[in-house]
């Protein structure tokens, strides 16, 4: 086995947090290589503090190292000053495993969960001392392999990329891998052959075998070379959460990194149809694990890992069928201690914040709330239905329960927004604020805007970004208005991020040359504001001919082709364009987790439906139902089959 | 309730880690032993555990020491009590952390920070012979002084560390330079090995450093807060 430890230990004296590149967390897996094991880098191209904790990439590392012709290990982007030591020294990026250089690996495989880490992506492959575009590769470079919620638009990236995944990917990662196994076993020849086995795994594209045309400056066609593969990658989706309760043993780092906790994951998609969520629409349906196992995973995964917090994570994890028995089991949890339960992702209703209540038992440091838009009007264009009385009641009883500190999140640049809804932000929060005064003393809501970046796959697909200018005379209207208003604090993401994450979030194939120039120019970490720099986007756009007038801010036609229109994540594009037809009617849809299906085509496509274990949706407010929830709800809904078992829990719709 | 004393070292790829980091490891290990940790009270209630004097990242140790108040009473002999409590630990403990000793001591004793005088630490330099290191030990040894620069509340002052030189010396030669043994005092502020290093002319660049003791003071004698029966082999072979 080949490990540059050795000449790693004598450079990490000189590097900042050098904890971020010895690994050895509990749960690591030392595995042996072995020729007849196609071997995986998982690579998540930020800090080791952010990706260590991704949930994915520990999935399908424990998903492949189980499997007995794969291994995986993983690697974290260098910080800036690591990869300088790394350059100085010759010395190439590595597993954090067992400190193996990158490229003796068969596969690079990255998560991409944000498009300000592209140009981490082509300096991630650099460092491994693999060609960053993919036609300068040859047969004994490793493959390149992407996933996450990027991968929904890979256009981008199609330079630099031999593959992108589609979906969930605990089954395809095993379909996959077989390919590689048999091409590492064939003698790992040739690129194109093995390029056409993967492209004929379901949920795999490889840009490298289509063909992209243009009529004038705008997108044609991306159609495939050859008959043999497919016209449409449809997405994966796992049917039922139960088969996989991973990751089984989480890694437990030791140096202090981001969501630095046990997390179980309870349900995986959200119907709730939030119309600016991409994450909402591509996870579609609904899959709830049983109660049961959650409840299980909690308890071993405290006692295994010695963690005093767990997170519930999920999109709107309120909406677990019985919420509040499972966090009520996880604190009531023996042998652990003090236990704390945290759940990331909250409705907005009083109901919410009796959980919050609950699990916040000794630390009631703050809350926050979501409302995304200042007026019901603008909620309603964009399918969040929150009224005012669901987050007064739910403010009012946070403020009842001992909270002091509010925070609450909105979008500005939404389609149609008027500045009175803009203005409305500010509106929301004086009231949250005078509310809190009956409970306290200086009750303070901090109010965090950010700028609304269209996505692949959402119905605001063809909406035309807001300018950088529109959005920054945004912030400053409410700047101005926030001076004014006593116990108000106003936080803005910045502007110019939104744009070039809007850039990458829908652009086609014109925008590899622009990443590479980037990249070169030393532009990484572009999630990172003190390495963030807008100049080095628009000068690299500059020089190749392109414009953020065209790119970003260009309302799309109906008919006009997009560059993943050759991708599914099954949504069909007349439900997609139906429903951006009704937002700019402000008229609203209901959750399909409780009320009849509107075949979005998530479920319909793929022959699956949501899985959830109660028929009835949860007590509290009126969010995303329609429904008059005061009384826990009884909605109409058809109930296929009712049963203990936990592996056949209720399936409602379809 | 009781305080158990824990000795442990931290070698090899974990010392990397920070002394914050060693903390939240050893309340998650106190946490999976299943050991009935006391709490602090109020507002927000942390595990009561202290630490000693801080590690610097990437220096090695096998006297590193941390005293936990424990809900529960000693069962039956203390010291087999404590070595159960001990073995538990080491057993959940990452490769690299290893607890050496452990004992129960008397709550009303000085805190491990105030009564350590002084540790003896062993530096490994790379590039230089024995008569060479020697000669610089013994210019350093007949200075009056050795003023270093700190940094102290953002403010860069010089003091002078030579009270603080209790004891240096070249023990041997390794396989690419030498290996020095040096006591130094920890208070009132404790001096580190690399700024001793960075005192000698031209500065040195130590290849590794690791913490061998740490000494306080009972009656006229020199003892340790915890004496280990020997280093332990496992601390030389899990240096990768």
């Amino acid at each position: 086995m080949s490990s540059l430890w050795s000449e790693l230990e004598q450079v990490l004296d000189e590097v900042q947090k050098p904890a971020r590149y010895i690994g050895g967390e509990d749960g690591m897996i030392v595995p042996a290589h072995h020729p007849d094991k196609a071997a995986w880098l998982l690579i998540y191209p930020d800090t080791y503090e952010v990706g260590l904790p991704n949930q994915g990439l520990q999935i399908l590392y424990e998903i492949l190292n189980e499997r007995s012709d794969a291994v995986a290990e993983r690697s974290y982007a260098p910080w800036t000053d690591m990869a300088k030591v790394l350059r100085d020294r010759g010395l190439p990026l590595f597993s954090v495993d067992t400190h193996r250089p990158a490229a003796e690996f068969d596969v690079l495989a990255f998560n991409l969960a944000a498009e300000l880490l592209y140009t981490n992506l082509l300096e991630c492959i650099d460092l491994a001392g693999v060609p960053v575009r993919t036609a300068n590769r040859s047969p004994a470079d490793p493959l390149v392999i992407v996933g996450g919620h990027c991968a929904y638009n890979p256009e981008p990236l199609a330079d630099f990329i031999d593959a992108a995944v589609l979906g969930d990917g605990e089954e395809v990662v095993g379909e996959i891998n077989q390919v590689l196994a048999a091409w590492k076993a064939a003698g790992r020849r040739d690129r194109h052959e093995v390029h056409l086995g993967l492209a004929a795994v379901p949920g795999v594209y490889v840009p490298s075998l289509y063909r992209v045309t243009f009529a004038g400056d705008r997108l044609a066609a991306v159609t495939p070379h050859d008959p043999g593969v497919p016209e449409v990658v449809e997405k994966r989706t796992v049917a039922d959460l139960a088969d996989w309760p991973y990751p089984r043993h989480q890694l437990v780092p030791l140096t202090e990194v981001v969501h630095d906790r046990l997390n179980v994951e309870v349900f995986r998609g959200c119907t709730r149809g939030c119309r600016f969520c991409q994450a909402g629409m591509i996870t579609r349906p609904v899959r709830e694990r049983p109660a049961d196992q959650v409840r299980t995973m909690v308890a071993d995964g405290l006692k295994r890992t010695g963690y005093d917090e767990v997170a519930l994570t999920s999109l709107s994890t309120a909406d677990f069928s019985g919420i509040d028995e499972v966090v009520a089991s996880a604190m009531e949890d023996e042998g652990c201690g003090q236990i704390s339960v945290s759940l990331p992702s909250l409705r907005v209703d009083a109901f919410t914040v009796g959980i919050a209540a609950q699990i916040q038992r000794a630390r009631r440091t703050g809350l926050t709330f979501a409302p995304e838009a200042g007026t019901w009007r603008l909620r309603t264009v964009i399918n969040k239905l929150i009224t005012e009385d669901d987050l007064y009641s739910a403010v009012e009883s946070a403020y009842s329960q001992g909270w002091a500190r509010m925070k609450l999140y909105f979008l500005v640049g939404l389609p149609t927004e008027t500045d009175e809804d803009t203005l409305g932000i500010l509106e929301l929060a004086r009231r949250c604020v005078e509310i809190g005064r009956a409970y306290h003393r200086s009750p303070s809501v901090t109010v965090s805007v950010g700028g609304f970046v269209p996505k692949p796959f959402t119905p605001f697909q063809w909406f035309g970004q807001n300018t950088e200018a529109e959005l920054r005379r945004k912030v400053g209207l409410l700047r101005d208005e926030a001076r004014n208003l006593k116990g108000v604090r106003l936080k803005w993401h910045d502007p110019g991020a939104s744009i070039i994450e809007g850039l990458l979030s829908r652009g086609d194939r014109r925008l590899g040359p622009v990443i590479e120039d980037v990249w070169s120019n030393g532009g990484v970490f572009q999630e990172w504001s003190e390495h963030f720099d807008p100049k080095l986007w628009t000068s690299a756009l500059e020089q190749h001919g392109l414009s953020l007038e065209d790119q970003v801010y260009r309302h799309r036609a109906g008919d006009e082709p997009l560059p993943w229109d050759h991708l599914s994540a099954g949504l069909h594009r007349d439900f997609l364009w139906q429903d951006w037809r009704d937002a700019l009617e402000g008229a609203g849809l209901e959750d399909c987790r409780w009320t009849p299906c509107y075949d979005c085509g998530a479920c319909t496509g793929y022959g699956i439906e949501h899985v959830v274990a109660s028929a009835t949706p949860p007590a509290g407010g009126s969010q995303g139902t329609g429904q008059d929830l005061a009384r826990g709800g009884e909605v109409a809904v058809r109930l296929l089959t009712r049963d203990t078992d936990r592996r056949t829990p209720a399936r409602v719709g379809s | 309730m009781t305080t158990l004393r824990v000795r442990f070292g931290k070698c090899g790829k974990v010392r990397f880690t920070s002394h914050r980091d060693v903390a939240r490891i050893w309340e998650r290990a106190l946490r999976r032993a299943e050991i009935n940790v006391a709490y602090t009270q109020g507002f927000s209630p942390r595990p009561r555990v202290s630490f000693g004097l801080a590690l610097a990242t990437g220096h090695e140790s096998q006297a590193e020491y941390l005293d936990v108040d424990l809900v529960d009473e000693p069962v039956g002999n203390h010291s087999v009590w404590a070595a159960e409590l001990g073995e538990r630990l080491d057993r959940v403990l990452p490769e690299g952390i290893d607890v050496l000793a452990t004992t129960t001591v008397d709550r009303s004793t000085d805190s491990l920070q105030q009564a350590v005088e002084s540790c003896t630490w062993s530096i490994e330099i790379n590039g230089v012979d024995t008569i060479q290191a020697t000669r610089w030990v013994e210019d350093l040894l007949s200075r009056e002084e050795i003023v270093v620069e700190r940094e102290r509340k953002g403010r860069v002052v010089s003091e002078d560390v030579r009270p603080q030189v209790l004891a240096l010396g070249v023990t041997g030669a390794t396989e690419h330079g030498v290996r020095l043994l040096a006591d130094l005092g920890t208070q009132p502020r404790a001096l580190r090995p690399v700024e001793l290093l960075a005192a000698i002319d031209p500065p040195l660049r130590a290849r590794s450093v690791r913490r061998m003791h740490q000494w306080m003071t009972q009656g006229s004698e020199r003892i340790e807060p915890l004496p280990a029966d020997a280093a332990p082999g496992a601390l030389a072979e899990v240096r990768a």
